[in-house]
């Protein structure tokens, strides 16, 4: 049975995931710089090891509230394309082994920005994993309502 | 053929470098036909490409290259002068080598590049040549002309050329300075046959066979001695850029730490940091410096350019190239070619005049072209300057009205200089004719924008009669950059130093920001610089306007004013390039880290610039917008106080054009509306009165006051029944409105006064009038 490794993170109470290799790093970061007249989800710019790294609000672009970046805040460095970009997210989650058998396309009734995000639910133990479209989840062009 | 590969790369690299070289020994020649030494040098060259294509099988190649050959050697016998023609010919020999090269690079062999014809040109020249030298002197000497070389499809190999920058063996030069022994280097060649890869140096060396010195001395002395070059490696650009990165990265570890060591104050850490400073600084410089290189480089193409261009156009143009030693940034060098080119281009095409205008306005038919490039104050300054007739500015100013890049009032007030900068705008061409070479209107925008976007900048100075110059700033490099940060809305900003023409504090007593039909200017030195609120611009919240830095900036040819919160220092700083999801924004040139570790925004201060431009409209849409938000415009707002039925209504100042008086008989109707003509236009009216639902008496009189309102063509009155005083909104008490078409009411002079909101009574009298302006979307702001 072919199986994938996911990075699991949550924001907003629902836990979602990426598949591993999508990862660059995890980590906490405190400072951020906002950019003025940037996209609504682009939460601000950080300083990663001299690179400079834009921080993606999950939170706006699933179509909520923008979080305040203040303290330290947790950041998913996805690879990209070309240069890592981040995702800010609310808690980190474990890494986990999904059999494919657990998989489902997304319920009919998931519907809003979180639809457009979303490529598939995962059945955990317990709870449902949604698990992420990485490119979309980055795409500050896209019209978040 | 893979072998070949590498072989094949060096050749090519090596070629290129020849071709231009012939290409300016060539032109060189044009000056000087009997300078024996130029010919050899170009034999030289164009036999070594001849030689190697012949061993590489680029049987075409070869096969031209010998067709160039031949006349260089009938041009070097003195068998045939040097005319222009010849040199014409040579130059399109050159060129089709080139394009085989081209080929040759792009593909890995010949194609289908076509040499026949220029071969035949070369022939015919040759032929010419022998008919002339044949014809002119009519000597007895035995007519036996050198038979034209028979160009046959096999061309007898050349038997090798005693040519002076031959190599000599490095075996030999060991021997014979004594440092290595002669059976030594016999075993080692005996060795090069077996097939060891290795070079002979290399081999005595790995056998302690002869000292590194030794050899390293006896390199020297077999490179023929022909320029720095030779002493120099190749090494790959992307590795040059590696390490500048990495210095880059060193720059900012070394910044912070700095700042930190500062902060504990240790003196023997500051000692330390401060050793660590200056060798990043020195390692920086020298990493600067292996991408330097002189701009000759980029300056070889344009003497070819010159000359033929002028030769196309019938006109004499003398090049005089000063400065040639300067260096650039490698990459700054490439970003420059094109724009220089162009002015060069241009320079020739519509500086220098004809030779018959040059004697008539008598100057010497001969014009002169003078590049100069130096250093200046961090940056490198490059000039093109003609000595033709100038650019003309009165012209240049018609042009600017008629494409309405300019107001014809603006012209009388405006300073020469800024009306010539008019045709770095797009589309601005003065130009009678358009030639193939210039004229169309694109070139010189494109010469700004690619000058720009390496943090250059263009300026252009002419004097009727005597010529132009044109004058490229460009930094020495690209990565680092000297910079000024400076704090806006408690967040940190760059700005590139080398827009930056001064600071001034506002203190709001001696200095202070002024407010001309709601954009707001200050008064340097007696003349109103535009100012741009970086707060307003970036959407923030907006400051106060005293206890403010005015930072005067240039860019796109114009002068204004940045108001920031405060200006902190100057800081060499490294751009990192921002994700294209910034690049929408335009604000933004790129991101850098600061000395805190921080991400810091580097301001594009050109894209402020256009939007300086804007303001006056921007800000009067602004105005409205605050105060049809919150009633609570800035402080000090200048209000008019005028008489509605029994009310005091205040309209602010800042968004009035102008008060008139109507005779009531003017008043006309169009539909349910009220109309006035007015300076040849029809101007809507609305009464306030009825607007407030003040319905009251008429007052009496034979004229009515209005009050004009004007954006871009459009106007609207607002019908009052008095003017009654102009004041300070010094607010003390402040409600906001529940009434429409109020924004609020404020005590102004001890009385209770309504606030007009007045978009709601300009869309009262044309419901139209922002729709065009908001359709245009750099109105708008976000």
């Amino acid at each position: 049975m072919a199986s994938r490794q996911f990075a699991t993170f949550e924001v907003a109470g629902q836990l979602f995931g990426v598949e591993v290799h999508t990862v660059q790093e995890v980590l906490s970061y405190n400072e951020y710089t906002p950019v003025p007249l940037a996209p609504q989800a682009i939460g601000g710019l950080f300083n990663l090891r001299g690179q400079v790294i834009a921080a993606v609000d999950l939170r706006v672009q699933l179509g909520l509230a923008r979080k305040a970046l203040e303290g330290p805040v947790m950041n998913v460095i996805l690879r990209g394309d070309g240069e890592p970009v981040s995702l800010v997210v609310d808690r980190i989650g474990e890494v986990v082994d999904l059999d494919d058998d657990t998989f489902e396309p997304p319920p009919d009734t998931l519907s809003g920005p979180t639809r457009e995000l979303v490529v598939g639910t995962f059945k955990l133990d317990g709870r449902l994993m949604l698990a992420l479209d990485v490119h979309q989840a980055v795409d500050t062009s896209r019209a978040t309502t | 053929m893979e072998d070949l590969g590498e072989i094949v790369g060096e050749f090519l690299m090596e070629s290129h470098e020849n071709l231009d070289q012939i290409d300016r020994d060539l032109v060189q020649l044009e000056q000087d036909p009997n300078s024996r030494d130029l010919i050899s040098r170009i034999f030289r060259a164009i036999h070594t490409i001849k030689g190697t294509s012949g061993f590489l099988a680029f049987g075409r190649l070869e096969k031209l290259a010998h067709a160039g050959e031949s006349l260089l050697s009938k041009l070097r016998d003195g068998a045939q002068p040097v005319t222009p023609a010849t040199i014409t010919t040579l130059l399109a020999t050159i060129d089709g080598v080139r394009s085989l090269l081209a080929e040759i690079e792009e593909s890995g062999n010949e194609g289908q590049v076509d040499v026949e014809a220029t071969i035949a040109q070369v022939n015919a020249q040759m032929k010419a040549g022998e008919a002339a030298a044949a014809e002119a002197p009519a000597a007895p000497v035995a007519d036996a002309a050198p038979a034209p070389e028979p160009l046959d499809e096999t061309p007898a190999r050349p038997a090798p050329e005693p040519v002076e920058n031959q190599r000599r063996p490095i075996g030999e030069i060991l021997v014979e300075s004594g440092a290595a022994q002669a059976q030594d280097v016999g075993s080692a060649l005996a060795q090069q046959i077996e097939g060891d890869e290795r070079k002979l140096g290399t081999i005595l060396l790995e056998e302690g066979k002869a000292q590194p010195a030794a050899v390293s001395e006896a390199l020297q002395a077999q490179t023929p001695k022909r320029s720095i070059a030779d002493s120099a490696i190749r090494v790959d650009v992307d590795l040059l850029d590696t390490l500048l990165n990495m210095v880059g990265e060193l720059v900012l570890a070394r910044n912070q730490l700095v700042r930190g060591v500062m902060e504990i104050g240790d003196t023997t850490l500051v000692r330390s940091a401060q050793r660590l400073g200056m060798i990043t600084s020195e390692l920086q410089e020298g990493i600067m410096k292996t991408r330097m290189q002189p701009i000759e480089h980029i300056w070889s193409k344009l003497p070819r350019v010159v000359r033929d261009l002028s030769q196309g156009l019938g006109k004499q143009v003398q090049l005089v190239m000063q400065g040639k030693e300067t260096e650039l940034d490698r990459s700054l060098l490439e970003a420059v070619k094109d724009p220089l080119t162009h002015l060069v281009r241009n320079a020739v095409d519509h500086g220098i005049e004809n030779p018959d205008e040059r004697i008539a306005s008598g100057k010497d038919p001969e014009g002169k072209l003078t590049l100069r490039a130096y250093h200046e104050g961090g940056h490198v300054a490059v000039e093109v300057a003609d000595d033709g007739a100038g650019l003309n500015v009165e012209r240049i100013a018609q042009k600017a009205v008629e494409n309405g890049l300019l107001r014809p009032d603006q012209i009388p007030n405006m300073d020469r200089r800024d009306i010539m900068a008019m045709v770095f705008q797009p589309g601005f061409s003065t130009a009678a004719k358009v030639t193939n070479v210039s004229g169309r209107g694109v070139g010189m925008d494109v010469v700004k924008t690619n000058i720009e976007n390496i943090g250059g900048a263009v300026s252009v100075d002419s004097t009727p009669g005597e010529g132009t110059v044109w004058r490229l700033t460009i930094p020495l490099t690209l990565a680092i950059i000297q910079a000024l940060t400076v704090d806006c809305g408690d967040q940190r900003y760059v700005v590139p130093q080398v827009a930056v023409l001064e600071l001034v504090f506002i203190d709001g007593q001696s200095t202070k920001i002024e407010y001309a039909s709601g954009a707001p200017v200050y008064r340097l030195r007696g003349k109103l610089l535009p100012l741009v609120r970086l707060d307003r611009a970036l959407g923030l919240e907006v400051g106060a306007d005293q206890g403010v830095y005015i930072m005067v900036l240039q860019a796109d040819g114009r002068r204004f004013g940045l108001v920031v919160d405060r200006v902190l220092n100057t800081e060499e700083v490294v751009v990192k390039a921002l994700n294209s999801r910034f690049k929408d924004i335009g604000l933004y040139a790129g991101a850098t880290i600061l000395g805190d570790g921080k991400v810091g925004l580097i301001l594009d201060v050109s894209s402020l610039a256009r939007r300086s431009h804007l303001t006056a409209d921007a800000e009067r849409q602004n105005l409205e917008a605050s105060s049809r938000a919150s009633g609570k415009g800035g402080s000090g707002e200048r209000l008019l106080v005028t008489a509605v039925g029994e009310r005091r209504v205040a309209i602010p100042l800042d968004t009035v054009t102008r008060l008139e008086e109507f005779p009531r008989e003017r008043i006309e109707h169009a539909g349910s509306r009220e109309v006035v003509q007015y300076r040849g236009q029809i101007l809507p009216l609305v009464r306030l009165s009825h607007l407030l639902g003040a319905y009251g008496e008429e007052p009496e009189g034979d004229t009515v006051s209005v009050v004009v309102y004007s954006e871009g063509a459009r106007s609207v009155a607002l019908v009052v029944d008095r003017i009654v005083d102009i004041a300070e909104n010094s607010t003390t008490a402040r409600r906001d409105a529940e009434e429409d078409g109020l924004v609020g009411t404020a005590v102004i002079q001890q009385r209770v006064t309504e606030l007009l909101d007045v978009r709601r009574a300009i869309l009262a009298a044309d419901p139209n009038f922002y729709t065009d302006l908001e359709n245009d979307e750099l109105l708008v702001e976000a």
